[in-house]
């Protein structure tokens, strides 16, 4: 997983709510064997027209922000479906952070499996920042995940929570499953617990 | 020794199913059963393949191919070559990895949030996982059943845990009877209506109370498969005599001794009393009338004999906004009666409203009635058992006779990956669980509602407020 230190980019404002993950990558791409490639396909139905054209109006086909790699929404983001193309998608088009007052659970832990940081800050604190963003190319959010802080184009910054273990993942590019194999003495030991009490329990086996 | 603290059936199945507390509070959490499908597990094998990892628990973990599967006639494979491709991928994986699967052609495959609790694998005291949000589902057995991400798969293929940190426990209480024609999918709507769709956020949802009880298993099932609808983690229900009569004899599940035991065992799951929930809320059965939603979040959502909402009542100017674009996409206009609203597709099925007991609901209103001419109905199985059961009911002549079409089992026009889906503007009445924008094909309308207000929508040709069918 790449790590995420610091990162000064251009930020696209999207003002919607409970944006699911069916508008950021419909069913309909879900086929893929790989995690790659989704990039193309990400908010289709609010990028394309019915017949692929690209929408003028849409904010990620209007120049500045087609190279955008901060997301700033209302709401909810990410609610609906647990997949995770939805973080594969964003990742593939060159979002690493997203900003929002508040994300669905299972895409919240999905953008860190893929190396991208979803940020909670108030609703007014993201409109403020969607102004910022409008300000176009040469306006550039920094956000600095030791520090914990966005930095606004006037040089203000502004805090952010983050749960320290995923902060320290994060930071360092680890891989989740590495850090619990360290633990794997602990998940033996508790297995060979479950089985002496929970010997009711049945095994999957198929004849 | 001080007395325990009074405990929720939540904190019970967390506490032990936690191997170790990490610093900062995150815990290695031991998981009972993986649940895989095509769609969301090819990248996590990759992954273990990349890193020369095995499958930790092949006894905890069972495989079915439901999203991508064609729903007609299937023996001669499936036509469409990516839908092929992943299908096909899954039992290379299956077989490299030594995983239990059930085929496509198995009696057995069907949607995995049916399979599980159908064949014993989903018990009451379990965590259960997989990469599909509606695994939620399967905590109305009282099970821990979240839905997880394709890395967090790999996570559990791998070790058999999942790297966690608790949710806060929120009550649901529903008292009092539902009244005639009213569904646990009426419930649910009404629940979601009520806290609205990141209401549950943080949190995992126990339903209690008089109808929660009075509940079959498939309704309860249908009531905790749309928690995450509600934002919530999970949904749980206590396990009680109707969940242990429903387990005894099911194929994976104890019997005999070992089954009397585990019941023993799960006599304990119940919130103590006296458990603190972090949030409570209360809604009367009696009241709740047979919903359907209107817009494109499952919140928006009314009963039968509602009108469609005016934006310009919206508190601000972000809601109206909100509102406007519903209801541009779902072509109403406020005041519109719900019940004037023509459909051109009915679909009945979903890890909702796919088992035995929604079939027989949808199939008592087509008896001796006909869809309406111009509407296609399509009723999906949730798993090849409940055709096979339902064949043997007769419902499945019943449906045909009555213009129905009756179809393998799979997740269909839920979702619409493949050719069960809506065209641009077709109106739908649907027994699923999702009416975003485009879930079952771009361009869809989907309105939400039970399978017997789905019946009654098809053979009206209008959504329809199915206590006027009798």
């Amino acid at each position: 997983m790449q790590a995420f230190t610091t990162l000064t980019a251009i930020a696209a404002p999207l003002p919607l709510a409970n944006v699911d993950t069916d508008k950021i990558i419909p069913a309909r791409f879900l086929k893929t064997i790989k995690r790659t490639g989704l990039g193309v396909h990400l908010f289709d139905t609010l990028r394309y027209d019915a017949a692929g054209a690209e929408r003028a109006d849409f904010v990620l086909n209007q120049p500045p922000y087609r190279s955008a790699e901060i997301l700033i929404a209302h709401e909810n983001f990410g609610c609906g479906s647990s997949r995770e193309h939805a973080p594969w998608a964003l990742l593939d088009f060159g979002i690493r952070c997203i900003i929002a007052p508040d994300f669905a659970d299972i895409f919240h832990a999905n953008c860190f499996k893929n190396g991208i940081l979803p940020v909670r800050l108030p609703r007014a604190v993201c409109d403020a920042l969607m102004e910022d963003a409008r300000l176009g190319g040469n306006a550039r959010l920094t956000i600095d995940l030791a520090r914990q802080v966005v930095v606004r184009p006037s040089g203000e910054e502004i805090g952010f929570e983050i749960d320290p273990f995923r902060k320290h993942l994060l930071l360092n590019g680890l891989d989740d499953i590495g850090q619990t194999m360290q633990h794997v003495d602990a998940i033996d030991a508790f297995e060979a617990a479950r089985e002496r009490q929970q010997g009711w329990m049945p095994a999957i086996t198929l004849g | 020794m001080p007395a325990a603290q009074p405990r929720t059936l939540f904190d019970k199945i967390w506490d032990s199913h936690v191997v170790e507390r990490l610093e900062d509070g995150t815990c290695i959490l031991y998981i009972d059963r993986h649940l895989v499908h095509e769609v969301t597990s090819p990248q996590a094998f990759e992954g273990l393949r990349l890193a020369g990892r095995g499958v930790r628990r092949h006894d905890a973990t069972i495989a079915v191919a439901d999203h991508n599967v064609p729903t007609s006639d299937r023996r001669a494979g499936i036509g469409e070559p990516e839908s092929r491709v992943q299908v096909e991928t899954l039992e290379r994986n299956v077989a490299a990895f030594g995983v239990p699967y059930f085929p496509v052609l198995d009696d057995r495959q069907g949607i995995v949030h049916i399979i599980g609790p159908e064949q014993g694998i989903s018990l009451p005291g379990m965590t259960i996982v997989c990469g599909d949000s509606h695994t939620s589902t399967h905590g109305a057995l009282g099970a821990l059943a979240f839905g997880i991400g394709t890395s967090e798969v790999e996570h559990v293929l791998a070790t058999q845990t999942l790297l966690q940190k608790p949710a806060r426990n929120m009550r649901v209480d529903v008292s009092g009877t539902l009244g005639f024609g009213c569904t646990a999918k009426d419930i649910v709507l009404a629940i979601i209506g009520r806290i609205g769709t990141a209401g549950g956020t943080g949190h995992v949802i126990e339903y209690a109370g008089e109808a929660i009880r009075a509940l079959d298993m498939a309704g309860r099932m249908t009531v905790c498969n749309m928690s995450i609808e509600a934002g919530a983690r999970a949904g749980l229900i206590a396990p009680d005599q109707t969940t242990f009569d429903w387990i005894a004899g099911r194929p994976f599940a104890p019997a005999g001794a070992a089954l009397e035991r585990a019941i023993a065992a799960w006599r304990d799951l119940p919130s103590d009393p006296g458990a603190v929930y972090d949030r409570h809320v209360a809604l009367e059965a009696g009241a709740i009338a047979p919903m359907v939603t209107w817009g494109t979040s499952p919140e928006a959502v009314l009963p039968i004999t509602g009108s469609v909402p005016d934006p310009d009542q919206a508190a601000d100017e972000a809601d109206r906004a909100r509102l406007r674009r519903m209801l541009d996409y779902m072509g109403l206009t406020a005041g519109q009666r719900l019940e004037d609203l023509a459909v051109d597709v009915v679909f009945i099925g979903s890890c909702t409203n796919g088992r035995i007991e929604d079939i027989r609901a949808a199939a008592q209103i087509a008896r001796g009635r006909h869809v309406a001419a111009g509407v296609r109905a399509l009723v999906v199985p949730g798993s090849g058992l409940v055709k096979r059961e339902a064949e043997r009911e007769g419902l499945d002549r019943i449906l045909t006779e009555a213009g129905f079409e009756w179809r393998e089992a799979g997740c269909s026009m839920c979702l619409g990956m493949h050719e069960d889906k809506l065209t641009p503007g077709q109106r739908c009445a649907s027994t699923s669980n999702r009416n975003f924008e485009g879930r079952q094909g771009p361009g869809g309308r989907t309105h939400l509602l039970s399978p017997a207000m789905a019946a009654a929508a098809a053979v009206t040709g209008r959504l329809t407020d199915v206590r006027q069918l009798g």
